[in-house]
């Protein structure tokens, strides 16, 4: 049984939540933050990053396949997950998941399609047998390649990016929704939460952009781009800024206001999530990173190349520390106090094996890499030589002319 | 209270229990209710042995019976008069299989000074309280029931994805535990911490006011054993009845009201440090 300090309501002492649920917005972070970074290319036109806008979208969707897996490793029934979905209750926060997983879904399957269909097509024209057969499934049965038909898919992927971003947005804002409404527990009970939830997405999936892009570059042989890694630097920073900014507002404002909860919160702070609050999420996913981004992006123009991407490196892996520890700190945080308000069980440590462990977590989060590695596979994740947009006189589309082997 | 008046009270619909038979003569039951009333919930057992005796109607006929449009349950509890005896955590824990480290109901400690305030609430208050030392000046102390307060507005039932919780139409919030997906955000909703993933179903667990027994025209297990009357259950439809006649005139308090829960336990005496 945990230790108490204080008094606990007795059912209070029961970690409901577990890893799992930890994981869940942690993995949905990334299907949201990358997905922003695609749309700041096909929406929004931003040159910079077209070499990461492929590899952006592939990641969103390979993390999307697993995004409802923790959810369900966590249920009591798990048999009874898809309820959520043919039975919903609309009153609950929950039951919007189904509905908004699904058509996030089918907007960027759509779009990955409309992304990918040149290379689809070139590679059904190039192979033999049950590949091409594969491929022209794939192809939906169309190889219409005139520049009308490029024309439409450009539309349609804009259109699509259009309905995508908010789809996304939706997606995660809504996961904190999930705590923002609980109004039992004062931890998670704020308008800011789904706020900060959708800034600490961005925050990982550029991050995570940082390190696959030169992952992938490195695999590809390709060189990394200077201006994309600038870009992807300037807008971690950025997002980073306004996600601390506004995890530290929520607290001012709850110390400020000297509300009922902010003692026992403050308690929790400084005790339970001592290390993972204060040190993890503050100060070395917080501080460190702002600075070493800091440096990248005000510095930009004296830093050599590799310093650059080092510092980026370095930065953005403090980052998806951070964003770890804040969905930790705030799902597994919660839990810890208990809703008497007058105490806290000590911490809480996630099993190693079994369905709701440690194991699995890793398991979990390597998935959506191996999704990404047959994804390239299949359809080559960097631009071949049927990409449908328009060539643009960026670096991006002189580094992306080699097209991987699949 | 004894069992005599627990039968009158329990015959109100009418309806039989299955529960049981009657073997003892009424002398002996009154006896044996007074003796055992405070080992909390093997009087339940004789209760329901009397309410059976009671009604002589088929087992089927009991479900027809009863009308839930018909009633609107309300429960009291007068904080000043427990005792901490733990007679209704453990009746609560044997008539419902309540699983070891989980409470439908417990019982919570205030030791109460000027500058300080000591709350416990060892294994719920299963058994008993043992004595404590407080280590400031205390100037009063008491004994809180606690349990699922069965809001009107209630955000567990809200939050339910799949609408396994509900609310009767006679007041009662329940978990139907073959649609219950077991995600535990009911858990997470319940301000009060009445709700629970039960360790072996994996489901939502909570207080059902023993529905099983107020449908037979019962009282609840808790309120049944308390020895003092600290816990009452009534029935908001029935114009004389004593809760509701407590609630109507009586100065009553509810937990956590700034929460626009609507909670349909009350309480009597209620001090400023419950929470």
């Amino acid at each position: 049984m945990p230790e108490i300090s204080g008094f606990s309501f007795p059912n209070d002492v029961h970690v409901t939540w577990s890893l799992m649920i930890v994981m869940y917005p942690y993995i949905t972070g990334f299907v949201a933050g990358s997905f922003i970074v695609t749309s700041l290319y096909h929406l929004f036109g931003r040159q910079e990053f077209k070499p990461v806008a492929r590899l952006a979208m592939a990641t969103s969707f390979a993390f999307l396949l697993i995004a409802s897996l923790p959810l369900q490793l966590h249920l009591g029934q798990p048999q009874r997950g898809p309820s959520v979905m043919i039975t919903p209750h609309f009153t609950s926060a929950m039951a919007g998941f189904g509905i908004l997983y699904s058509f996030y879904l089918v907007i960027l399957v759509l779009e990955v399609w409309f992304v990918w269909r040149q290379e689809i097509i070139e590679r059904a024209k190039r192979s033999r047998g049950v590949v091409r057969a594969f491929y022209a499934v794939l192809a939906l049965g169309t190889y219409d390649q005139s520049p009308e038909a490029v024309e439409i898919d450009h539309r349609a992927i804009q259109i699509l990016a259009g309905i995508g971003l908010p789809a996304a947005c939706m997606l995660h804002g809504y996961v904190g929704f999930i705590f923002g409404a609980i109004k039992a527990n004062p931890w998670w009970s704020t308008p800011l939460m789904p706020v900060i939830f959708l800034l600490s997405a961005a925050v990982s999936g550029i991050a995570l952009l940082v390190i696959l892009y030169q992952v992938f570059a490195r695999l590809g042989r390709r060189p990394v781009v200077p201006s994309a890694m600038s870009a992807l630097a300037s807008a971690l920073w950025f997002f980073l800024i306004l996600t601390i900014t506004l995890e530290l507002l929520e607290l001012i404002v709850m110390a400020y206001e000297r509300s009922e909860s902010w003692l026992i919160i403050s308690e929790l702070i400084t005790t339970r999530l001592e290390f993972s609050y204060v040190t993890v999420q503050m100060i070395v996913g917080g501080l460190i990173p702002f600075i070493l981004l800091a440096v990248v992006v005000l510095m930009n123009r004296y830093l050599h190349e590799r310093v650059r991407n080092t510092l980026s490196t370095v930065a953005a892996l403090l980052c998806l520390l951070q964003v770890f520890s804040m969905r930790w700190n705030i799902v597994i945080g919660g839990q810890l106090l208990s809703k008497s308000l007058r105490g806290l069980r000590s911490p809480y440590e996630p099993e190693v094996f079994g369905r709701e462990g440690v194991l699995m977590a890793i398991a979990l989060m390597i998935a959506p890499f191996v999704i990404l590695w047959a994804f390239d596979r299949v359809l080559g994740i960097e631009e071949g030589e049927g990409e449908p947009e328009d060539a643009s006189p960026s670096e991006g589309g002189g580094a992306a002319s080699h097209a991987p082997n699949a | 209270m004894d069992a005599k008046r627990d039968t009158s009270a329990a015959s109100s619909p009418g309806s039989p229990c299955s529960s049981g038979t009657a073997g003892d003569g009424a002398t002996r039951r009154e006896f044996l209710g007074g003796a055992l009333r405070l080992t909390g919930g093997a009087v339940v057992v004789l209760m329901g042995a009397a309410v059976a005796e009671a009604n002589e109607k088929g087992g089927e006929a009991k479900g027809e019976a009863y009308n839930w449009e018909e009633h609107l349950y309300a429960y009291l509890i007068d904080t000043s008069k427990c005792i901490g005896c733990g007679s209704c955590v453990r009746a609560c824990k044997n008539e419902n299989q309540v699983p070891d480290g989980f409470y439908r109901t417990w019982i919570e400690r205030y030791v109460v000074g000027m500058e300080e305030t000591h709350v416990d609430s060892p294994d719920g208050g299963l058994n008993g309280f043992p004595p404590i030392q407080s280590g400031f000046v205390a100037t009063k102390s008491f004994f809180v029931p606690k349990m699922c307060n069965h809001c009107r507005k209630t955000p567990c039932t809200q939050v339910c994805p799949v609408g396994a919780s509900y609310r009767t139409k006679d007041g009662a919030i329940l978990v139907d535990g073959d649609r219950c997906i077991g995600c535990g955000y009911c858990v997470q909703a319940c301000p009060f911490g009445s709700r629970f993933l039960h360790p072996a179903t994996h489901t939502a667990s909570k207080c059902t006011w023993c529905y099983h027994r107020i449908t037979k025209g019962m009282k609840p297990a808790c309120v049944a054993v308390c020895p003092t009357g600290t816990r009452q259950f009534g029935d908001l439809k029935q114009e004389n009845d004593p809760v509701r006649l407590a609630i109507e005139h009586d100065r009553v308090g509810i937990l956590q009201g700034h929460l626009l829960t609507e909670p349909q336990c009350y309480y009597l005496n209620l001090d400023k440090e419950v929470r």
